[in-house]
């Protein structure tokens, strides 16, 4: 759900140039709010402004401010530009600078992959990967990743190719509800990076010398950050170790042919008391 | 969250000038617990001063030692080749903290600025002198099976959960800060965090607007036996009920230097004074290892419910000494 506080300025009807810039600089000059109206209102490109800033940023405003103690030049429906990259596509979205990356994603890109689990950072279900490290969106301001490039679980396979490890977690079936599946699979994916450059973990035992190929151990500790309530853990280590080794499970299930259905509809019926 | 200005400084010094024109104003580095805190309304900020685009992340040498940016990352922190092969303790103790996504979000300043907390600093339904001054602590006679051991006060009994803060105070790091006066003003970590005593709601010697540029280590010394152990109830993910810091200068088999710091213990990295007097110029054996500890647990002060603090105290210190000789 959406913070009903935060005003979307992009479901609104659109402003003119003029009232747009004089919208984004007065709301950007944090002036107190009785200025601010008296202001907008006694200009006169800002009438219709006044009336969708009454209706939503105002009430936004007052709602906020009531709820706030001793932080009197705080923002007042103030929003922030933000130019990014998601899985590749260039976005600008304006967002209240409260506004975390996992709710742009979800709420304004529409983007509902990532998954929002505890929100304060303790589960890794919103892990996402930003310039190549995976982060918790949860606890990342969207106005953070500005000129940065973001890729959410919808950014690892192509059209036609599933990401390696979106194979291998299917084939070592690593996991069950899959809430926290696209949480781990960015941490994976990114995890193979670290590998290859040859980082260290707490379960290193030398830290002068960094594994090139990781234990099991190794990439528990690393896959710590990711809860699995299910707890699939062994069939995600195994996932992740099969592709870091390059090891290709033998695939104990496939989905089952239009014939092979027709088949099994068949015996079914003639079972049928 | 309450709301607040936005801004995103482009150098240290025009942070510093936004943040200390503003009463109510705080920095913004990896947001991994000041957002998280601030979802709760449990801090809450006029503005935030953005310092993503703040290039105060250089790892380089210095005077024979070595200076770390603030704002560099945890991760690119520990694994950075210098740190890794010269201080291995940090590089240690900084990958046993949190998880790998929060070390690649957390900057090394906001890891020491990290509040000192417990359950009921989180909590704004319950009282606590650090979130709330005067409201009484929760703790003192409540759950307190994770809190301080050494140096508590009535008002509070939290601890600071940062594990690279133990490793550099067993390194004597110090640290440089830029003031609202345009000058740098340098305190060693042992004065950096404080104890609470009537003042729990300050965590650390910053005046506002002050912010940390670099930390700065000596010429290394302990590269060869250190180690950084951290003792907690689950095997990955989880603050330290205790955790040592521990580093051996030696000579044959002799102790030259020793450092000694632990976490998980009192409201700010707590060094192990006891322990090193203890033990230089003495043989490193297991059993100089557990006088040591025996020495410096000897203060220890537990509430209702952490006593088992005393008797880990000592085995974790016998432990990472063990490790860091080679022994075990």
């Amino acid at each position: 759900m959406q913070d009903p506080r935060i005003p979307d300025a992009k479901a609104d009807v659109p402003l003119s140039d003029d009232e747009n810039a004089l919208l984004r600089e007065m709301l950007q000059s944090g002036l107190p709010r009785r200025d601010f109206l008296k202001m907008m209102a006694g200009a006169s490109a800002g009438v219709f402004a006044y009336q969708l800033l009454t209706e939503k940023q105002v009430l936004a405003s007052t709602l906020a401010l009531a709820q706030s103690t001793g932080a009197p030049s705080a923002a007042e429906g103030a929003t922030v530009a933000v130019e990014f990259t998601v899985n590749g596509v260039s976005r600008n979205l304006e967002v209240d600078p409260r506004v975390v990356l996992l709710d742009a994603l979800r709420e304004k890109l529409a983007l509902t992959g990532t998954k929002k689990g505890c929100d304060h950072g303790q589960c890794g279900a919103c892990t996402v990967i930003v310039d190549g490290k995976r982060v918790l969106s949860c606890l990342t301001l969207a106005a953070q990743v500005d000129g940065k490039a973001v890729t959410t679980v919808e950014g690892l396979a192509t059209e036609e190719q599933l990401h390696p490890m979106q194979e291998a977690f299917i084939e070592h079936d690593g996991f069950q509800c899959g809430y926290c599946t696209p949480g781990q699979l960015c941490s994976a994916v990114a995890l193979l990076d670290e590998a290859n450059r040859a980082e260290c973990s707490y379960v290193t035992p030398d830290m002068k010398s960094p594994p090139t190929q990781l234990s099991d151990d190794e990439i528990r500790e690393r896959m710590s950050g990711n809860i699995c309530r299910c707890a699939a853990y062994p069939q995600i280590l195994a996932a992740i170790q099969s592709v870091h080794s390059n090891r290709k499970a033998v695939q104990t299930w496939g989905f089952a042919s239009e014939e092979k259905l027709a088949e099994i509809r068949k015996e079914l019926a003639s079972e049928t008391v | 969250m309450r709301p607040f200005n936005y801004f995103r400084a482009t150098t240290g010094e025009e942070a510093v000038k936004t943040v200390s024109s503003h009463p109510k104003a705080r920095y913004l580095g990896g947001g991994t617990n000041l957002l998280d805190l601030m979802k709760d309304n449990v801090e809450s900020a006029s503005d935030l001063v953005d310092l993503t685009r703040v290039p105060l992340t250089e790892i380089t040498d210095y005077k024979g030692g070595i200076s770390i940016g603030a704002l560099a990352k945890n991760s690119d922190t520990a694994n950075h080749e210098l740190i890794r092969t010269r201080y291995p303790l940090l590089s240690q103790a900084m990958l046993a903290a949190a998880s790998a996504q929060i070390r690649n979000m957390a900057t090394n300043g906001g890891n020491l600025l990290q509040r000192t907390r417990c359950g009921y600093f989180y909590d704004t339904a319950l009282p606590c002198n650090k979130r709330a001054p005067g409201t009484g602590c929760g703790a003192r006679d409540g759950l307190n099976r994770m809190h301080a051991i050494f140096g508590a006060s009535d008002q509070c009994v939290a601890v600071h959960p940062s594990d690279m803060a133990v490793a550099l105070a067993a390194l004597d790091a110090k640290i440089h800060v830029l003031t609202p006066k345009g000058t740098v003003r340098i305190i060693p970590i042992a004065d950096f965090h404080r104890l609470p005593g009537d003042h729990p709601e300050s965590d650390n010697a910053l005046q506002h607007g002050e912010l940390i540029a670099r930390i700065e280590l000596p010429p290394p010394r302990f590269m060869d036996h250190s180690y950084y152990l951290k003792v907690r109830d689950r095997t990955s993910y989880a603050f330290a009920l205790i955790s040592v810091a521990a580093a051996l200068e030696l000579d044959g088999n002799t102790i030259k230097d020793v450092r000694l710091a632990m976490g998980g213990v009192a409201h700010k990295p707590w060094r192990a004074h006891q322990v090193e007097k203890a033990l230089i110029g003495k043989k490193a054996t297991e059993q100089n290892f557990a006088a040591g500890a025996e020495a410096e647990m000897k203060a220890a002060q537990p509430l209702a419910h952490n006593g088992y603090k005393v008797e880990l105290g000592k085995r974790a210190i016998v432990r990472a000494l063990l490790r860091a000789n080679g022994t075990v």
